[in-house]
């Protein structure tokens, strides 16, 4: 067990880390590549003004005419991608982690509340899959790709609260955590967890647009 | 899948298309998808389709699902489901009945009025990717048989309606004759170059609305307007093959229009109140021939109004009295922020403006552009049912007082003029133009 263990701890975690950052680069190299091959107009367009304008507005809970038509959506959607976020970088078994490593150290969560911002991920996660299935309007376009990203998202929430508070075989638990961990890494800049970067491009090109072109509100 | 067939069955296209399917095989159809795909895409569509992460938030944007009881093939990330998505899936092996369900959704079920655009949080902008497939069909030669005639009228006259060159200027001369019997000096001046301002209309105006043209006279000449018409091709701002995604026709129109203000020497091009027409001349046509921002100045009806009573070149006699409301065309609200200016006009021109529910940038689609409404009259019970959330929002309208229904856009008042029709929902159609004509003070009060 000890060898799985420094196997998924060491090399794995490594390439995890290694597809996460270097897949995001590569994404946004392509982007840049071939926004400058047939399409080089939308560079013409773009506009940090109202780029920013539009992603401030959209980041914002209930700021937007749709957020607003959809509280408890709203609700959790932004309660989920902040815990998401922000758990796992000020969780204090992480940050001692790379104390270790590097002596590098930051603020952490007290373990209270990052035990809590696990389960409202987790919870978020159910609440989307219970979405997909029960809202007719979204299962329509619902395939089974999106309940294997919910999976992915939750699956180290999941393993990682199991393992910290020691239910189960704690060390295979942690190992599991940290392999679900670095699925979910590794996928994101070849899934379309990739949403994580390219909102922001997205929702800049078509403020810009709005904003730029038309004299319009995108919200 | 099942239910998506059963409605093909339902649902034929009108004969010509129907021939068109006919002959598609697996191989053209692959052909075809692979050529605009590869070539003609890139980075924004891929985005698109990377960043969808099918949240089903754009649904209550539309129109079609709002008026089919939320019906989710007519949401518009279902409606991409049912045709974009699908067809990247099965890399363009797709048969003739997934066609025919394409043609009926893309030109049909969609009037890319980018209400959606507004709705979606990553800012997906779905009326451009059903361009892509419409683009598609008319490669495969499979657009609806009427909004493919009014491509061919383009690309023979260089106009909508197949008028031909001397009934272009026989019409203005007309209108010319009948409106100096009110204004005895009045003149339409046509190829007058080095004037200021082009006017420049869409086709169905010579054809079958030249009151419009007699209005617009008045209004020039009333306000002193140093304006010109072109007497040769470029007459005509419309454009129906930007819907149909022949591209290449949409942009021999739109050259023959600058050509034409270049060639008159204008500073700018004033446009009637014509939405799509903004949409071809201001945003797509002009970016086709590699123009960021049109050539020309363009001004739109609304805007020119705007200025004309602004500055008082215009001056109202007696305010319109019956409570009016106003619709928001999606090409010059969504498309040109022209909703503030459209209310000062209105609230101009009346007595009193009552206001629609959702509003400005919000408003709900007439329906009819997009090209909808020129695939014929084959798809006419299908717009209009598939619209009663419109007809929901005009009668709230009406129940607060108004009578008067204002589309400043030529396709919203030929979809409206059937929703109101079909719906009963006795509410009179006007252009900003019909009551500016009615109310303004003319030469003779003067």
């Amino acid at each position: 067990m000890n060898v799985i263990y420094q196997f998924v701890a060491g090399p794995l975690a490594w390439a995890a880390f290694i597809l996460f950052l270097s897949g995001i680069f590569l994404r946004m190299i392509q982007l840049f590549v071939k926004v400058n091959q047939p399409e080089k107009f939308l560079l013409h367009y773009f506009s940090l003004r109202y780029g920013l304008r539009s992603i401030i507005r959209w980041l914002t809970p209930f700021a937007t005419t749709n957020w607003r038509k959809h509280p408890v959506f709203t609700v959790v959607t932004f309660i989920f991608h902040g815990c998401l976020l922000i758990t796992p970088v000020f969780l204090s078994g992480h940050v001692v982690l790379i104390d270790e490593a590097w002596s590098l150290s930051w603020w952490t969560l007290p373990d209270g509340l990052a035990d809590l911002m696990t389960l409202i991920v987790i919870g978020s996660c159910v609440f989307f899959g219970i979405r997909r299935i029960v809202r007719p309007e979204v299962r329509f376009v619902t395939d089974a790709s999106d309940f294997i990203l919910l999976v992915i998202v939750a699956a180290p929430f999941i393993t990682g609260f199991l393992a910290y508070n020691q239910w189960f075989g704690a060390t295979w638990m942690t190992i599991a955590h940290m392999l679900s961990g670095q699925i979910l890494l590794a996928a994101i800049p070849f899934t379309r967890l990739n949403h994580i970067i390219l909102f922001f491009f997205s929702r800049a090109y078509m403020g810009s647009e709005f904003g730029k072109v038309r004299h319009a509100r995108d919200w | 899948m099942s239910e998506a067939q059963n409605l093909d069955n339902k649902n034929q296209l009108d004969t010509a298309t129907e021939a068109g399917i006919s002959r598609l095989t697996p191989e053209k159809i692959k052909k075809v998808v692979d050529c605009v795909i590869k070539r003609e895409t890139g980075v924004r569509f891929e985005t698109y389709m990377q960043t969808c992460i099918h949240c089903g938030l754009c649904s209550e944007a539309c129109h079609f699902y709002l008026s089919h009881d939320n019906d989710p093939h007519y949401s518009p990330a279902g409606k991409i489901k049912q045709t974009i998505w699908e067809l990247i899936k099965r890399k363009g092996n797709v048969d003739r009945d997934f066609i025919r369900r394409a043609v009926r959704i893309a030109h049909t079920e969609c009037n890319l009025c980018k209400r959606c655009a507004l709705y979606c949080p990553f800012g997906i902008d779905i009326a451009y990717m059903m361009l892509v497939m419409r683009r598609i069909l008319h490669k495969l030669a499979v657009t609806p048989l009427y909004i493919q005639d009014t491509a061919h009228s383009h690309s023979v006259t260089m106009n909508q309606m197949w008028v031909k060159g001397d009934e272009w200027v026989d019409t203005v001369q007309w209108q010319e004759e009948e409106a100096q019997d009110e204004i005895y000096n009045l003149r339409i001046p046509l190829e007058k170059h080095g004037s200021e301002i082009m006017y420049s209309v869409i086709a169905p105006e010579p054809k079958f609305q030249a009151q419009l043209i007699y209005q617009a006279a008045i209004i020039m000449n009333t306000a002193g307007i140093d304006w010109t018409m072109p007497a040769g091709v470029g007459w005509d701002n419309s454009d129906m093959a930007m819907y149909t995604g022949d591209n290449e026709i949409m942009g021999r129109v739109k050259r023959a229009h600058f050509e034409a203000a270049s060639r008159l020497k204008v500073k700018k091009i004033v446009m009637g109140e014509c939405g799509h027409a903004y949409r071809s001349v201001a945003d797509m046509g002009n970016r086709w021939l590699g123009w960021s921002m049109p050539p020309v100045p363009v001004v739109h009806a609304i805007e020119f109004y705007y200025d004309l009573l602004k500055s008082g070149k215009i001056k109202i006699a007696k305010k319109y009295e019956k409570p009016v409301t106003l619709h928001d065309p999606c090409n010059v609200v969504r498309g040109a922020g022209l909703h503030e200016k459209a209310r000062y006009v209105a609230n101009q021109l009346c007595d009193k403006v009552v206001e629609m529910i959702p509003n400005r940038e919000h408003n709900y689609c007439c329906g009819a552009g997009g090209g909808v409404i020129n695939c014929g009259p084959a798809f006419k019970l299908s717009r209009t049912e598939g619209n009663s959330v419109k007809a929901e929002q005009l009668f709230n309208a009406k129940s607060r007082g108004a009578m008067t229904l204002i589309a400043p856009c030529h396709n919203c008042h030929s979809g409206l003029h059937d929703i109101v029709h079909h719906y009963e929902v006795g509410l009179e159609l006007k252009f900003f133009s019909d009551i500016i004509y009615e109310c303004m003070e003319k030469p003779e009060d003067k």
